[in-house]
Parts: structure tokens; C-alpha cells; sequence
């Protein structure tokens, strides 16, 4: 056992290339996932057949076909016709892929439960499509989309593990090489387990924090910032003194 | 663009016709509202009040005919013999003539009240931030709202909700206004605050508004005319004392009795 920590503590710099790798992974295709996802999502919504059509085709078949075959796919295959991307950007295009057609239907689902009113409201006061978009309808669908979104980070953190098969050397490949190394399977998958559940937990605290921010801008937060509990002076922002209005309104 | 000179009517309906699937709503509507006018749609549910106002807001498509805002083209227009939808560059020109408010209030509860009242002023008419802003603190003293500038919507009750919408309304200067039934969300004793918001304005402004309520009262203190509907078509049209008191169609008599149980 001592001589397995011994060769933990010496493969420690390599973690962190490691993990680096993972998180490189994890974030490339998680902004290639949400760009993905926000551009399917709303082109599902639309009238025209047009951008619908494709639309749903992508998300069918990217949520349809497997992971590590769209990963060997993009790695082996592509090259053939002549495009030929590194291990990263392969791994990074296919967690992207698959993950942004998963979120896509997250993305339209929560787009749709913001009530008609609010585009109704936002024509009324004139406001483009896009507009309409960017300062009513996705600040407000994006409070819902959270939770369900970093579902998915976490399970595109795990799936980023797959990339060891096409030579990405990541947390996978290092736990591998731990347990060449130390030739103790239990030892070395333990490290690996350890080391993605810390990944995750951390994600899942990025998350739960821009959860909050945005329920916040809907009035609907229940806890302060850091900045504001660590503050000295007393919240002057009225929303944080919850107040409680009498049913009947009245003249203010 | 705007054309408020003489005898050009602020609205104007030419045919106008709206079908959602098989169900005929309006068939070949026509009527005119005069600049400044206060006009009430009274009639059943499903005789079409509503869809003319989000006709107006478009909201809704047409399904035929024309609808003109100062004698401009708003939804459709004739081409040579072809009927064709005003491109929405130009539809959005005239739209910033009229403004709405809701049943339902559709405050945005991602903005506080003030970034409701100056979102679109600043970011759709182009206004400096603080022109805006003093605008619309102007606008929240005139519907006693000023205390609640910072606050977020969900903290207002459903009567201070609706001030704000009028008051957001208000804010893009609009030459028409179109109420659709404003009080019916709200409990019964917050109802005389809103109405008391849209007396006022109705007095010192002279916006051209179009209303649906229940609110018969309000309609005869408030409006020029009032237009009872049915099936989509105008079935009595009168000045708000004979409408109320002595209306001549039977169609009227049998509503007015009902929603007034007299």
C-alpha cells in the first residue's frame, strides 16, 4: 500500500495534466454543446419546415447513435475523406455534438414553458425577434434550463472518459497507467473514481451558483450573494428584504 | 409616416376577416375609429372583441382584408390585384403607434419595474437612458407606483402589476391603446384603483383607445362609442347613454340583461 501512494505522490504532476486534459474536454464541449443546443432548440421551435427539418434530423441522430462509435467515427473514418483533426478537437466536436442535441430538447422545452404572455408583452412593446430572445424569453427560460443542463455537464464529464480510446491521455488514461504501474486494480480505479467525483462535485457547484444568480434576476432567489453576505452593510436592494406585500395593494 | 391631419380615422378595418381552422371569428369586418376616440367592444365570450385588439397588436394574422393605422398599411396591402403581408421592417414602424395591455398583466419578471417601463424606449424608440428613466418615473408618479421603482414584479400584487403594464404602455407613446379586458384578473376592491389610473389618463390624454371590459360602468363614463358584437359582426353601434339605456337590437337587450341582471 505505501509503495502505491509512494507511486501516487510521483504520478501527481502527471494528474494534473490529466485532468487538465478533462477539463478541456469538458468545457470545449460543453460551450460547443449550449451554442449547439440554443441554435437546434429555437430552430425546432420555428414555423419554417425549412430549419425545422434539419433541425430535428441532427438531434435524432445524434442522440440516437453512440458515442464512442461518433468518437471513432470522427477519429478513424474523417481522416479518409481528408479531414483529419487532432485527438482534442475530435473528442471536443463529438461530446459537443452529442451533449448539445441532448441539451437541444432541454433548450426547447424550457423556451416553451415561458409563458405566451411574455411574447406577447414583448410585441406589444415592439421589440424584434431577437430581442425579444436575448432580454425576456431566454433569461427566463434559462433559470429553468439549469438544473437539467448540468445534469448533463456531469454526465459529459464522464462521457469524456471515452476519449482515452481514441490516445487522449486524460484522467482515464492516467488511472490506467496508475494501475500499470502499481498493478493494483483496486488502488488505482478507487484514485480514478475519487478524482471524477471531485470534478463533478466541482461542476455541480459551478451550477448550483449560476442557478442561483439567475433565479435571482427573477426575484426568486433565496440566498444572497458571497458578496452580499460577506458585506458590511445592510441590503438596501428591496428584494432582499422580502417583503411581504398585503393582498389588497392598495394606493402605494 | 403619421398622417393626424383631417378625417384620416386612426384605425380603420376594410374586410377584415379571421379563421382559426374552420372557425370563422370576424367575416368581413369593417368600422373606423376617428383620432382620439374612446371606443368600448362589448358582447358575448367568442363573438371576436379580443381578437380585433390582438388583430391590432398583430398578435394574430389576418386571414383577409386590410387593417390601416393613420391611412398607412399596418398588416396587409394590396399589390397591383395581390393581397401580400407589409414586410415586418415596415409593420414595425407603424406597431410604435400602438401599445397594449394585458388580462394577465405579462410583466417581465426577469426586470425590475423601472426595467420594464425603459426597455423598450430606450432599446426600440432609441431613447438616452436617463430621458428614459425620468420618463418613466414621471409616468410610475402618475400611476402611484414611484415606491416600487427598484422592485421586482413578483413582489407587486395583481392591481400594482397592472399600473405598471399601463404605465409600460404609456412609456412608448403610443397614439392608440388597446385595453383587453385590464381588470378582469384582479380582485374586485383593487379593480377601482386601475380604473381610477385609466380615468385619468383617458381625461388628460388624448390617446385613441379601444377597450374590452365587463366594467359597464367605466365603458359609459369613459367611451364615445360602444360597439355591441356578435358572431363577429357589429350588431348595434351608439353613443354610450342610448347603448346602455335604449339599445334597439334584441341581441343587445338580451346581453346587457344578463351582464347587468337587470
Amino acid at each position: 500500500m505505501t509503495d502505491d501512494i509512494q507511486e501516487l505522490i510521483d504520478r501527481l504532476p502527471a494528474l494534473g495534466d490529466a485532468v487538465l486534459v478533462t477539463l478541456e474536454m469538458t468545457l470545449g464541449g460543453a460551450l460547443l454543446a449550449i451554442v449547439i443546443a440554443v441554435v437546434l432548440g429555437f430552430g425546432s421551435r420555428t414555423q419554417s419546415l425549412w430549419v425545422r427539418g434539419p433541425s430535428r434530423v441532427i438531434v435524432e441522430f445524434f442522440r440516437g447513435t453512440s458515442l464512442v462509435v461518433q468518437l471513432f467515427w470522427l477519429f478513424y473514418v474523417l481522416p479518409v475523406f481528408g479531414f483529419k483533426m487532432e485527438a482534442l478537437a475530435v473528442a471536443i466536436v463529438a461530446l459537443g455534438l452529442n451533449y448539445g442535441a441532448y441539451a437541444s430538447e432541454v433548450v426547447r422545452g424550457s423556451i416553451a414553458s415561458v409563458p405566451q404572455g411574455q411574447w406577447e408583452a414583448a410585441t406589444a412593446l415592439n421589440m424584434t425577434w431577437f430581442h425579444k430572445v436575448r432580454r425576456v424569453i431566454f433569461p427566463q427560460a434559462w433559470a429553468l434550463m439549469i438544473p437539467m443542463l448540468a445534469n448533463l455537464l456531469i454526465q459529459l464529464v464522464k462521457g469524456s472518459a471515452l476519449a482515452y480510446y481514441i490516445t487522449l491521455q486524460d484522467v482515464n488514461f492516467w488511472t490506467v497507467e496508475l494501475r500499470r504501474a502499481t498493478a493494483d486494480t483496486f488502488f488505482s480505479y478507487t484514485a480514478g473514481l475519487i478524482v471524477y467525483f471531485i470534478i463533478a462535485y466541482l461542476l455541480t457547484w459551478g451550477m448550483n451558483i449560476l442557478e442561483e444568480r439567475a433565479k435571482r434576476r427573477l426575484g426568486r432567489g433565496t440566498r444572497p450573494t458571497l458578496r452580499e453576505t460577506f458585506s458590511l452593510k445592510p441590503p438596501t436592494n428591496p428584494r432582499l428584504a422580502n417583503t411581504q406585500m398585503p393582498a389588497g395593494g392598495g394606493a402605494a | 409616416m403619421t398622417n393626424t391631419s383631417g378625417d384620416v380615422p386612426a384605425i380603420e378595418f376594410r374586410d377584415v376577416t379571421k379563421r382559426f381552422g374552420d372557425n370563422v371569428v370576424l367575416d368581413g369586418l369593417n368600422f373606423s375609429v376617428p383620432q382620439g376616440q374612446r371606443i368600448t367592444l362589448i358582447g358575448p365570450s367568442g363573438s371576436g372583441k379580443t381578437t380585433i385588439l390582438r388583430l391590432l397588436m398583430t398578435l394574430e394574422e389576418l386571414s383577409g382584408g386590410l387593417i390601416l393605422i393613420d391611412g398607412d398599411p399596418y398588416t396587409h396591402e394590396y399589390k397591383g390585384e395581390k393581397w401580400v403581408a407589409v414586410p415586418e421592417k415596415r409593420r414595425r414602424v407603424v406597431r410604435n403607434r400602438v401599445g397594449m395591455v394585458f388580462q394577465q398583466f405579462n410583466l417581465f419578471p426577469n426586470m425590475t419595474v423601472l426595467e420594464n417601463i425603459i426597455e423598450s424606449p430606450v432599446h426600440v424608440l432609441g431613447k438616452s437612458k436617463a430621458e428614459a428613466i425620468a420618463d418613466a418615473e414621471r409616468l410610475l408618479e402618475k400611476v402611484g407606483m414611484s415606491e416600487k421603482r427598484d422592485f421586482n414584479t413578483n413582489q407587486l400584487s395583481g392591481g400594482q402589476q397592472q399600473r405598471v403594464a399601463i404605465a409600460r404602455a404609456l412609456a412608448m407613446d403610443p397614439e392608440i391603446l388597446l385595453l383587453d379586458e385590464v381588470t378582469s384578473a384582479l380582485d374586485p376592491e383593487i379593480v377601482a384603483d386601475v380604473l381610477d389610473v385609466l380615468r385619468e389618463i383617458a381625461e388628460t390624454t388624448d390617446i385613441t383607445m379601444l377597450l374590452v371590459t365587463h366594467e359597464m360602468q367605466f365603458a359609459r363614463e369613459v367611451s364615445d362609442r360602444v360597439l355591441m358584437f356578435d358572431k363577429g359582426q357589429i350588431v348595434e353601434e351608439a353613443d354610450p347613454e342610448t347603448m346602455f339605456t335604449n339599445p334597439s337590437h334584441e341581441r343587445t337587450k338580451e346581453f346587457l340583461k344578463a351582464v347587468l341582471g337587470g
